[in-house]
């Protein structure tokens, strides 16, 4: 079947399929608003530690120090930053599959599978510092029973990491597609659908490294 | 690294956004996907060494431009990677409909459970 057909229009004129993306993007700002007012309403409510940014010792004496590592987390919010600047220029390349490319540069920038891979590894990447982050959070004992800020906590990064892995699975998907048959203009509508996906999940980051990590 | 050729995307983009979507949409070219990048690594580590300032963290400044810099760095990255800037209308409208309504239920729900109240309400 021809690319061409395969497309749905709207009379608005619109592919049915860039319309829906941006509808269920917009439903998924519900949904990530909703966690982030549920974490920020239990903000400062826990009875007992460890909390976000303050110490705490425990009626047995034993100390807790701020759990938040803003370090790691800034380090894991560049690296997503990044990853959405991959994900643009592989679209950018897929795009441009047939321009003739002259120079190296050219050559880098066009190559639509280096900037799928880059993506991938990145998002990887950001899921090992959640990984490495909720490990060492259940060894400072602080688990999702733990306390309120405990349960909210792990709800609304742990729903975020979970579209990440989506993420990550679509863009492998987009990956082997290239592999398979090569992506060209005629999958630019695909890739663009999953980059809007991609980048929705940076912006949601973007407002949780704000109002998670950084505002005491 | 600002990589503009002659035949970057600015020049095909539009003719596969229109085959594709059934609309004339222009895309930025690299270098204005690198400035982009590069400015919100900048943000970024503004928000990060204001985090470090204990007088500033005390100030009341402080939550507003931490607020402000994340809107800028989400307004930028909606604008420019997901080409909101550049799309049709009708997309514009189903991303910043919700997102209104949402941010108006968040800030809503603070004010009833009492976690706005502290910093805007009487006696203030």
């Amino acid at each position: 079947m021809s690319a061409p057909a395969a497309h749905h229009y709207t009379t608005t004129g619109l592919d049915s399929r860039k319309i829906a993306i941006w509808a269920f993007i917009g439903s998924e700002c519900m949904l990530f608003v909703s966690l982030i007012s549920t974490y920020l309403i239990y903000k400062g409510r826990s009875i007992v530690g460890p909390f976000p940014h303050e110490e705490w010792i425990s009626p047995t004496g034993e100390h807790f120090h701020p759990i938040l590592n803003i370090p790691v987390t800034s380090a894991s919010t560049f690296v997503l930053l990044m990853s959405s600047l991959a994900m643009v220029l592989a679209l950018a390349a897929v795009q441009n599959k047939n321009v003739p490319k002259r120079t190296t540069s050219e050559r880098i920038l066009g190559s639509s599978k280096l900037w799928l891979w880059m993506t991938a590894i990145l998002g990887m990447t950001f899921l090992g510092f959640q990984a490495f982050e909720f490990t060492s959070f259940v060894h400072e004992g602080l688990t999702i029973r733990t306390n309120l800020f405990g349960s909210s906590f792990f709800t609304l990064t742990g729903f975020h990491g979970a579209h990440v892995t989506a993420g990550v699975i679509w863009l492998l998907t987009l990956l082997a597609i290239d592999y398979h048959r090569g992506l060209g203009p005629a999958d630019a509508l695909n890739v663009d659908i999953a980059a809007l996906y991609w980048h929705f999940v940076d912006v949601v980051w973007i407002a949780i490294f704000t109002l998670v990590y950084l505002i005491k | 690294m600002a990589h503009e050729p002659a035949h970057s995307d600015t020049a095909a983009a539009p003719a596969v956004g229109a085959h594709l979507s059934g609309e004339q949409h222009h895309h930025p070219g690299w270098s204005t996907y690198w400035k982009v990048a590069t400015i919100l690594t900048l943000i970024t580590v503004v928000e990060v060494w204001a985090y470090y300032i204990p007088s500033f963290v005390a100030s009341r400044a402080f939550v507003p431009l931490l607020l402000t810099m994340s809107a800028i760095k989400f307004a930028t990255v909606v604008m420019f990677y997901m080409h909101l800037k550049y799309d049709h209308k009708l997309f514009r409208a189903l991303f910043t409909g919700p997102l209104f309504v949402a941010a108006v239920t968040l800030i809503a729900l603070l004010f009833l459970f009492g976690q706005l109240a502290a910093r805007f309400g009487p006696g203030r």
